[in-house]
Formats: structure tokens, sequence, C-alpha cells
């Protein structure tokens, strides 16, 4: 079957088969490794994405429910400069200052929670924003820098 | 061609443009219909279940949007936890879905799609039983009461949609429960509401199926309050025992939760 959605804001079309996870599709027939698999269980979170908006875990979604829609990843966060640079987000930022990663792995993850965080929560509460990462699990932080550069982010859309 | 191929077991796979189409394309058995898969895609994943194809009811335009009526608030089957959550109409019930799972799963998981898998933990199941909704469907209205028969089992026929879920708005109500930390599921959760039609009380997570403590609502039927459940308790007998909970730790729970429940009740 063809599947045919925006990814990163542009129009794309692949082949694929029903029982493809978009996670799949996204890693091999885009070349879009940066989402990443972690447990294939639908619990850490690693894997997640924006779908229409709002962040999903993408080896919990079948590539053919993307079909129509929109597929944000975290190659598509940072804003394109005129000369084909890149500039990071502003959370891909506040990450950086409250050394919000160590070992990387759940960091795309965590950055695609983080913005669906950003965007719906009114204030740079610590309990949301930790009920928020529910399912994004981290082995080297500890979370608090994490939630940190969340809540920073908040902060700074004012 | 790609990796994760050898994961599912192979099916076809249909997306419908309407609830006359969804249920002609259902043969009954062998075809399962997809909400937000995420306890679905789950189950598949372990090849618990071989259909043959998926029947795609998601994006169903009979299926979508939150109506609020006078005295009842009108659910489409394909709303997203995150959806109910963030509308304020009954905010025991926002609360509730706000509660489920984690961020990722209430943004594609669906009220229809919860309440037709039937998790004996499911928390949608506590609100559904606890306000006694209803729950229409291609062919019927089924009260709550009679909606849940078992364990993953409901009153559904094979092919049998639920398209939206109808709530009675209650004059006041709360949902309080103690999630397993590692899944997120209810250990048990209760639901308690005082609604025009008198006062009910509904379990989750810790039976095969949730049920209603009749006694606790004859308690709380003459005094709504924490006091009224004084010296009341429930019996271990037929309540699940597991890796996570003796069923004597659940009996326990539960009078505790309906109090921690009937101390949010003051909105409706």
């Amino acid at each position: 079957m063809r599947v045919a959605f925006t990814l990163n804001g542009r129009n794309v079309e692949a082949e694929t088969e029903p029982r493809i996870l978009l996670v799949t599709l996204l890693r091999e027939a885009f070349g879009l490794t940066g989402t990443h698999v972690g447990c294939d269980t639908g619990q850490c979170g690693a894997c997640t994405v924006h779908l229409d908006g709002r962040a999903v875990k993408s080896c919990m979604v079948l590539a053919a429910q993307a079909d129509g829609r929109s597929v944000l990843t975290i190659e598509g966060v940072a804003a394109k400069g005129e000369n084909g640079g890149e500039s990071l987000h502003p959370l891909q930022t506040a990450f950086r200052d409250h050394h919000a990663l160590q070992c990387g792995f759940c960091t795309p993850g965590m950055v695609m929670s983080g913005l669906d965080l950003a965007a719906h929560l009114d204030s740079p509460d610590e309990t949301a924003i930790r009920h928020g990462l529910d399912g994004n699990l981290c082995r080297c932080t500890g979370y608090r820098p994490i939630v940190e550069a969340i809540a920073q982010c908040i902060r700074e859309k004012g | 061609m790609y990796s994760g191929e050898g994961l599912m077991f192979p099916f076809d796979y249909l997306r419908p443009q309407s609830v006359a189409e969804a249920v002609a394309a259902h043969d009954g058995e062998e075809r399962r219909y997809l909400a937000g898969g995420q306890s679905l895609l789950a189950a598949l994943k372990l090849r618990l279940a071989q259909p043959t194809a998926l029947i795609d009811v998601a994006r169903l335009p009979e299926l979508s949007g939150i109506e609020a009526e006078p005295g009842r608030l009108v659910v489409g089957a394909g709303t997203t936890h995150a959806a109910l959550a963030e509308c304020r109409e009954i905010a025991a019930l926002a609360r509730l879905a706000g509660s489920i799972g984690d961020l990722q799963v209430r943004n594609m998981g669906t009220l229809g799609g919860a309440l037709a898998n039937a998790d004996p933990a499911g928390d949608h199941a506590a609100g559904v039983l606890g306000l006694g909704a209803d729950i229409h469907t291609d062919r019927r209205i089924i009260a709550a009461d009679d909606f849940f028969l078992g364990m993953f089992e409901t009153a559904l026929e094979p092919g049998e949609l639920i398209v939206s879920v109808s709530y009675p708005r209650p004059r006041r109500a709360g949902y309080a429960k103690v999630r397993n930390p590692a899944s997120g599921y209810p250990v048990a959760g209760v639901f308690v509401a005082e609604t025009d039609d008198g006062v009910r009380v509904a379990v989750t997570g810790a039976a095969a199926c949730p049920f209603r403590l009749t006694q606790f609502e004859m308690a709380l039927a003459g005094d709504f309050s924490v006091a009224a459940l004084e010296g009341l308790g429930v019996p271990a007998g037929e309540l699940s025992r597991d890796l996570h909970a003796s069923a004597e730790y659940r009996a326990a729970l539960i009078p505790v939760l309906a109090r921690r429940a009937l101390g949010q009740g003051g909105e409706g």
C-alpha cells in the first residue's frame, strides 16, 4: 500500500505494508534516524514524534495511520536559515543550557514530548511537567534538568 | 524491505469513510476495528491476536466531537483521552481522562477504543459506570450497567461499533486511584458521583470487570460525605489477586479511594 503525508513540512509518499510501524517507515524509508527505537513496547518514549501536532509514540502507530496527516520528527524541529543552516529551537537551546541530556538516547523523544507540553501547559508547573513526561524514560539525568529545560521554554513563551 | 516485517502477523488495512461502511466491512470474526491502537497494536506485536484486517475508525466524522447538551455530555467514541481531558464540562471526567497512561497514549488512545477493549483496569470503565452513561453503538443504546460482562468482555456483538457515549452531568463527582508505577494502570480506582438519578460508586482495576458498590451508594445517598462511609468495607473474596497486589490490599484500598474521590466532589 501507498501512504502520503506531510513530513517535517514536506509532502512525501512511500510504499509500505499495513503492519509496518510509523517509526520503521521514518527510519528506513526516509533515513530519519533521530527517532529512536528503545523498547518497541510503548513504554520508553524514545520514538516520540508529533502526529497532527501532538506527541505520540511512533512504535505504537502504524505507518498507515499517518496517511493524510502531518508528522514532525526531531529533524524538523530546528528552524531552517536562509543559507541552509539551522538554528536550534528554544527548547533545544534550553536542553543545552540545563545539561538536560547525557547519553542522548532518550533526548529526541524528550524534546518532542517537551514541545507538546510547552505548547499546551499554561505555566511551568513542575508537577504538571513531570506528569507530562510519564511516557519518556531517561536513564542518565534523573529528569531534573529535563524538567528545568521545559520549564524555561514555557517561561520564555510568556 | 522493512526490518519490522517479522513483528506482527500480516493483515489488511481498511479506512472506511462512514460508520455504515465500517460496519459493512466487518465480517464479525476475523477483522478488528482499529481506533487509537494503543492497546491493540501492543497485543498484535505480542501476536496475541491475528486479525485478517484492521478497520481504521479513528477518523470517522460520526465518531468525532464533544457535544454539551442540557443535563448531558455526549462524547464521540473517537475522542482522544487528551481531548476529553481538555474538555472542562465534567471536571471529574476530565481529570480521569488526564490521568490515563501517559501523554502520548492520551494523544492517540480513544474513549471508544478503551471501552471496547474493556481492560479490567481501564479508567474509562469507572467513569462510564460511575456516572451511569449510555453507550451508543451503530445499532442500539447499551446502559453502562449492562455493558461490562467480564475480563476484556463486553455486551458488544461481533462487528458492533461504539459511536458515542452520553454521560449525565453529575451534581458532584470525583475519581481517585492508585496507579501501578510501571504500567500506569490502576491497581484500584473508584469513581463516586451524585447524579439526578442518585448516588453511584464504581470500582475499576480490582476485579475481572468494573463493578458498583451498592452499600457505599446507599450510605452516601443520605449524606454525600466522607463521614457516611465510616465503618464500611469491601470483602476481599471476589477481588483480583496478582503480582501487583493481593485481594486484601485491593479491599483495603477501595474505601480509602472512595474517601479521596469524595474529597474532590465539589465540582460537577
